[in-house]
């Protein structure tokens, strides 16, 4: 399994830079993992999502989708696609430190 | 007093648990209700068939009730919702059910309206979806119409029932406009939001090779913000432009609408969570779900429907007993692939194991991942089965619930393709 240092500390992350292990992130580290995916400012709404994210995966276990996102976060898909540009659940998962979403088959 | 079992739904899930559960208890032993807010029972597979001629809306339908067996109720009412500490249904007509088991089999529905422009200025003109008797016989009018131009197959977002459905779509309409003599004049392109063709990777690159083959042009990671009928146009929410002359567009799905009027049943998109081994829901006990109704991460498709039938008769049972849930569904799904000119894919696969190459259901059978007129037979006689066997609740002869690893092999060279957790890298 690959690593990188986020914050000082060395986290074990996926082949695709997700954390294995969500209970070794920090908020220090979202910063630091949003800039090095394009997003160069974590503004409230984008913790908003983040703080969202984090809590739906602690109380279901699951990533949460964009449309869930839409649905519930409090935050439009159309502004979750501008804060998180591309994929805003693949993104902000990433700098939440929880998995990749499942997508459903 | 006879046990209340009650099932919301009379689609294929609660049909053939209805049924599946009357063989098992005497009347004196259970009392089984089936509820469903209409007595039209559609045979969802041949949607895809009825833009194309191949088939009509009223050979699809029949009615609801006169697939149960007897003595089981059936109670033609809308839901308002569930009751979950009481136990207790209350139906729109105002009748209230008391249950000891509460099956929920009312499936998944699509939302046009909950994408913007859909249902607005060229709806069922210039925009279609085939996942209603209505829409996919419009479509047939528009179609036989269509003389040349640009069409689009769009999946606006996941889940939907039946994933390969609208890539078979694809390949029949390729087949469909050659027929006519006007392939060269129309333009065919797939637009999803995932990543490639299909989710799993073995599969996706063999369907996506399929759509080359036919000139369908793929567009990948659209996700669908406005479907803009006037002007022609798919619009994506980081502002992608796809023009169109016709648009097949496969909407958003929810599960029923009383599940959101039912506190604590189910998510945000109104499916209902369940266990995706024992199929016994978060929301309590007994409650069980079954089919496209659960937010399980299995297909939303009859096969896995079918399969789920056995193991959550065998968990009612457990469950009445107060014995542990030790029936356990694996994700097993397959389905044939349409590809045109009378021919067809097989594709099995279950929660771990993605689809393979070879045969099914063993080493000698139906080939797997290829296409084939054995296959294409195999899915035409599929209704026959669908309507006389897999509704009554029977097992079809070497089919079974767990899916088979004999006839399959693994792709040389990529061993790590075999069993995968990651579904895809696309945006879900």
């Amino acid at each position: 399994m690959p690593s990188r240092s986020y914050a000082g500390v060395d986290v074990e992350v996926g082949e695709d830079g997700f954390f294995v292990h969500p209970e070794q992130w920090t908020e220090e580290m979202a910063p630091v993992i949003a800039k090095e995916s394009g997003v160069d400012d974590l503004t409230p709404r984008h913790w908003q999502v983040v703080n969202f994210m984090r809590a739906q995966y602690m109380a279901k276990g699951d990533s949460p989708s964009v449309r869930l996102l839409g649905k519930a976060s409090g935050v439009p898909v159309k502004e979750l696609y501008e804060l998180f540009p591309k994929g805003p659940a693949k993104l902000a998962a990433k700098i939440a430190g929880i998995p990749k979403p499942r997508s459903c088959i | 007093m006879a046990t209340r079992i009650v099932i919301l739904g009379g689609g294929t899930g609660g049909t053939l648990a209805a049924n599946r559960l009357r063989r098992v208890y005497t009347r004196s032993e259970a009392e089984i209700t089936v509820v469903d807010q209409d007595d039209r029972h559609v045979y969802q597979p041949g949607l895809l068939f009825v833009p194309f001629g191949l088939t009509h809306p009223e050979d699809i339908v029949r009615s609801r009730e006169r697939q149960l067996h007897r003595g089981i109720s059936y109670e033609l009412s809308a839901i308002d919702h569930v009751d979950i500490a009481a136990d207790r249904v209350r139906l729109a007509s105002g009748r209230e059910l008391e249950y000891d088991v509460l099956v929920v089999a009312t499936g998944a529905v699509v939302q046009p309206d909950q994408t913007d422009g859909m249902t607005g200025p060229g709806w069922m003109e210039k925009v279609f979806t085939f996942y209603t008797p209505e829409g996919a016989g419009a479509l047939e009018g528009a179609l036989a119409t269509f003389d040349g131009g640009k069409m689009v197959v769009n999946v606006v977002d996941l889940p939907i029932k039946c994933p390969v459905a609208p890539l078979e779509f694809c390949f029949l309409a390729d087949w469909y406009f050659h027929e006519r003599g006007i392939r060269d004049k129309v333009q065919i392109s797939y637009v999803t939001p995932l990543d490639a063709a299909f989710t799993k990777p073995v599969s996706a690159r063999r369907l996506g090779g399929m759509l080359e083959a036919r000139d369908v042009e793929l567009v990948t990671e659209f996700n669908t913000g406005e479907v803009d009928g006037e002007n022609g146009r798919l619009v994506s929410f980081d502002g992608r432009e796809i023009p169109f002359d016709l648009a097949v567009v496969i909407p958003l799905h929810g599960g029923a609408s009383y599940v959101g009027r039912s506190p604590g049943l189910g998510d945000e998109l109104n499916f209902v969570p369940a266990d995706e081994h024992t199929l016994q829901s978060k929301a309590k006990e007994n409650i069980f779900v079954i089919g496209d109704a659960s937010s399980l991460a299995a297909s939303k498709a009859g096969s896995v429907t079918h399969f789920e039938g056995e193991i959550l008769v065998e968990n009612v049972q457990h469950f009445l007993d107060g014995e542990p849930l030790s029936a356990s569904f694996d994700g097993h799904a397959n389905c044939f692939i349409e590809a045109g000119f009378g021919k067809a894919l097989l594709i099995d696969f279950d929660y771990d194991t993605e689809p393979l190459p070879g045969h099914y259901p063993g080493t000698v059978g139906m080939p797997l991942l290829e296409e084939s007129h054995l296959n294409h037979l195999g899915k035409l006689m599929f209704q026959w089965f669908y309507w006389h066997v897999l509704l009554p609740g029977r097992d079809i002869p070497g089919v079974s619930s767990k899916m088979p690893l004999a006839g399959k092999r693994a792709v040389p060279g990529r061993p790590e393709e075999g069993r995968t957790e990651e579904a895809t890298d696309a945006e879900p």
